[in-house]
């Protein structure tokens, strides 16, 4: 269904096109091209949309992962961690999601509990094990790095909808599969991106590649997401998330041990109030 | 003398030693009930244990020479500390026992050669509730340069000066948590008496604590049963917390008396307490505002003091992904004089740095400075740590002293200015 809605979109951009090419006067060619940047933003939203909806009700995950970490000289440094995520429903309120650190050991029982907000800053808290102390954070730093990684926090927090707006750029092959390519511009505020390039697999609507470009404008970085595997019989998830800096030549491998849905997870198991005796 | 002296601190330790078995004892039987009700109706109940810790190398080093008589006039003193940590989990854990315990091996201080059972407790989770049985540390407050509110657990005065090393307190705690808000019962039948350097060791008084002849306001002296109640919530942007203590004061009055050869000591006495407090942290953005308040009676007049500031992050201000927050704080203390144990924050501004350079070793920095509005006494902390490897990490701590009079608390340890290097090797 969404695959002809897509090929409605797009002859109709052609057709756009052609009238646009027929017309002489600056005052058409101009009008013309807003319209075609009009059916590009239909596309390219539509293509997240059909990401989005195939993700719907997926309840909740508890995630086992691994982090490793290489410099420009090879060296290699590996973070473990369990993740809980909780859907929230509805567009207007992003996921719950907790962190709890295994290692570095130093680190160890560190915990990050995070309630996702689509335009406002996210509700963040730090539990640090030490001192038994929880702390309200401020969560400001969406581009700051997670754990000296290359990921920021801002590309491993809830992916919602509203948080960008689309543009439809091309179609091509990825692989052995046929992508839409996707420009899509942060919403909201203090991102490090002027914006995103995705690849969205038109198998099953799966981010397979995004280039993201800095502040200037400049690529920055590019993750390539592999080993995809279907939850449930609908919810794919990457096992192997790939991110090179093109900047510093810094890579992080961000590698899933287990992805498991729907444990029963409880809201009780995300509050503030959690933290303080996680497992 | 020296023999009764010992046989005072052995009965301490026998105290001690029962006061393990029982909470040992207790977290036992609770833990088999739970683990047969467990078996009863859930096959979830695989038993998972756990066994970490870390080991740690300290140097201090001080430049100047020791003033008091009795110190050992070392500039150099190493200390190892071990703390292994043992967990057991059950009922996918929902049940759990911690053992955390603690020791310390100090080259030239007999007092600070010391253990501790920081946590040993059992740990059971249930739908809106939990109940803690044992003993451990439990944090509160907000603020970064004193911890006022903070009052479950003693000092344990011979690790640091900054006061936040604690030791492990005995309680009963249930937890209730709903729409409202949590709610935290503590029920603590036996107190801790705070730690304090012995007569060879650095950063002390020139008179030495003699916590042997510790007195207590009441008859039932460290078995008197101290309760505390709190409520914590958010409300949006806002933390809040507002509790309540009765019994034994953490913070010891500190009183001359002669010793068995008729020279002077310092006898810590114990009164007892209430005290309410409030805390809030706001969050808006880069800003986070916090105060914390106290309302204190039992130790002469009633008092309030108070603590509250704000730090600002620069988020990625230093090298594209290194942060600067910069923080003030400032302190209020309006304790009687004569008859409130001393404190250095009694009308104090605090400015301090906070560097986090977000790479892969973790490397932060924390600089401050505490100044006496009145006396312009200062005393500056330079905090640092980083990574090593996945087993290693390395801090350092700098602590200066600078234009403190005679009649400030800190007039004693003057000389007493130092470094510490520490290595922690974690497993």
């Amino acid at each position: 269904m969404s695959k002809k809605l897509l090929t409605t979109v797009f002859s109709l951009s052609l057709g756009v096109l052609a009238s646009g090419v027929a017309f002489t006067s600056s005052v058409a060619l101009s009008s013309a091209a807003l319209a075609d940047e009009a059916a590009d933003i239909a596309k390219g939203t539509a293509v997240a949309e059909e990401w989005d909806r195939r993700d719907w009700g997926f309840g909740d995950t508890e995630s086992v992962m691994q982090m490793q970490l290489e410099n420009r000289h090879g060296d290699q440094s590996i973070r473990q961690m369990r993740q809980k995520t909780l859907e929230v429903p509805g567009h207007d309120d992003g996921d719950k999601s907790l962190t709890i650190f295994d290692k570095p050991r130093d680190v160890k029982g560190t915990a990050f509990l995070s309630f996702a907000k689509i335009f406002d800053p996210d509700d963040q808290w730090m539990y640090l094990p030490a001192v038994k102390r929880v702390k309200r954070i401020s969560s400001k730093n969406k581009s700051g790095p997670f754990l000296g990684s290359e990921f920021a926090y801002e590309d491993l927090s809830a992916q919602e909808l509203k948080k960008y707006t689309y543009k439809w750029l091309r179609d091509e092959p990825c692989g052995e599969l046929q992508c839409s390519v996707v420009e899509q511009t942060p919403t909201y505020e203090n991102s490090g991106y002027t914006k995103m390039v995705t690849w969205y697999d038109l198998a099953e609507y799966r981010q397979q590649k995004i280039d993201y470009y800095d502040r200037k404008n400049k690529l920055l970085k590019t993750l390539v997401s592999t080993n995809f595997k279907q939850h449930l019989g609908k919810y794919w998830r990457p096992y192997d998330m790939y991110m090179e800096n093109h900047q510093t030549g810094k890579k992080t491998r961000l590698i899933f041990d287990k992805i498991e849905f729907q444990t029963g997870l409880k809201e009780s198991e995300l509050t503030k109030n959690s933290l303080k005796r996680v497992k | 003398m020296r023999s009764r002296f010992r046989l005072f601190k052995k009965v301490k330790l026998i105290k001690l030693a029962a006061l393990v078995i029982v909470t040992g004892a207790v977290a036992l039987v609770a833990s088999i009930v739970s683990a047969n009700q467990a078996h009863a109706d859930d096959e979830e109940s695989d038993l998972y244990w756990e066994y970490s810790g870390s080991a740690s190398l300290d140097l201090r080093i001080f430049p100047d020479s020791a003033l008091h008589s009795g110190q050992r006039d070392q500039h150099l003193n190493p200390s190892i500390v071990l703390e292994p940590e043992f967990l057991v989990e059950w009922n996918d854990g929902d049940d759990r026992i911690d053992f955390k315990p603690f020791l310390r091996l100090d080259a030239q201080d007999n007092e600070r050669r010391h253990g501790d059972i920081r946590e040993l407790k059992y740990l059971h989770i249930d739908d809106g509730w939990d109940l803690k049985v044992g003993a451990d540390k439990v944090f509160w407050g907000v603020t970064e340069s004193r911890h006022l509110v903070d009052i479950i657990n003693q000092t344990d005065g011979v690790e640091d000066t900054d006061g936040e090393d604690k030791l492990g307190q005995p309680m009963i705690n249930l937890g209730i948590q709903n729409e409202i808000g949590d709610f935290n019962f503590f029920a603590m039948p036996y107190f801790r008496e705070r730690t304090f350097p012995g007569r060879k060791g650095r950063l002390r008084s020139s008179l030495t604590v003699d916590t042997d002849k510790a007195e207590y306001e009441s008859d039932l002296e460290e078995f008197h049963p101290d309760f505390a109640l709190r409520y914590a919530t958010v409300l949006g942007d806002w933390d809040l917390g507002l509790a309540h203590f009765y019994g034994t004061s953490r913070e010891p009055r500190l009183l001359v008396k002669s010793d068995s050869n008729g020279a002077p000591v310092l006898v810590p006495h114990y009164d007892i307490i209430n005290q309410s407090s409030a805390d809030v942290q706001a969050t808006f953005d880069e800003w986070l505002w916090k105060w914390e308040g106290i309302y204190r009676r039992g130790q002469g007049d009633d008092f309030v003091a108070f603590s509250g500031g704000l730090e600002y992050t620069f988020f990625g201000l230093i090298g594209d992904a290194g942060d600067l927050g910069v923080l003030a704080e400032y302190h209020y203390d309006g304790r009687d004089e004569d008859e409130a144990p001393g404190t250095i924050f009694d009308d104090d501004i605090f400015v301090g740095a906070r560097v986090t350079l977000n790479d892969v070793e973790d490397t932060d920095f924390l600089a401050g400075m505490i100044i006496d509005r009145k006396t312009h006494a200062r005393s500056f902390t330079i905090e640092a740590d980083r990574r090593l490897s996945d087993r290693w990490t390395v801090e350092g701590e700098l602590r200066l002293s600078d234009g403190i009079s005679s009649s400030e608390p800190l007039y004693d340890t003057r000389r007493d200015d130092h470094v510490q290097v520490r290595f922690n090797y974690f497993f």
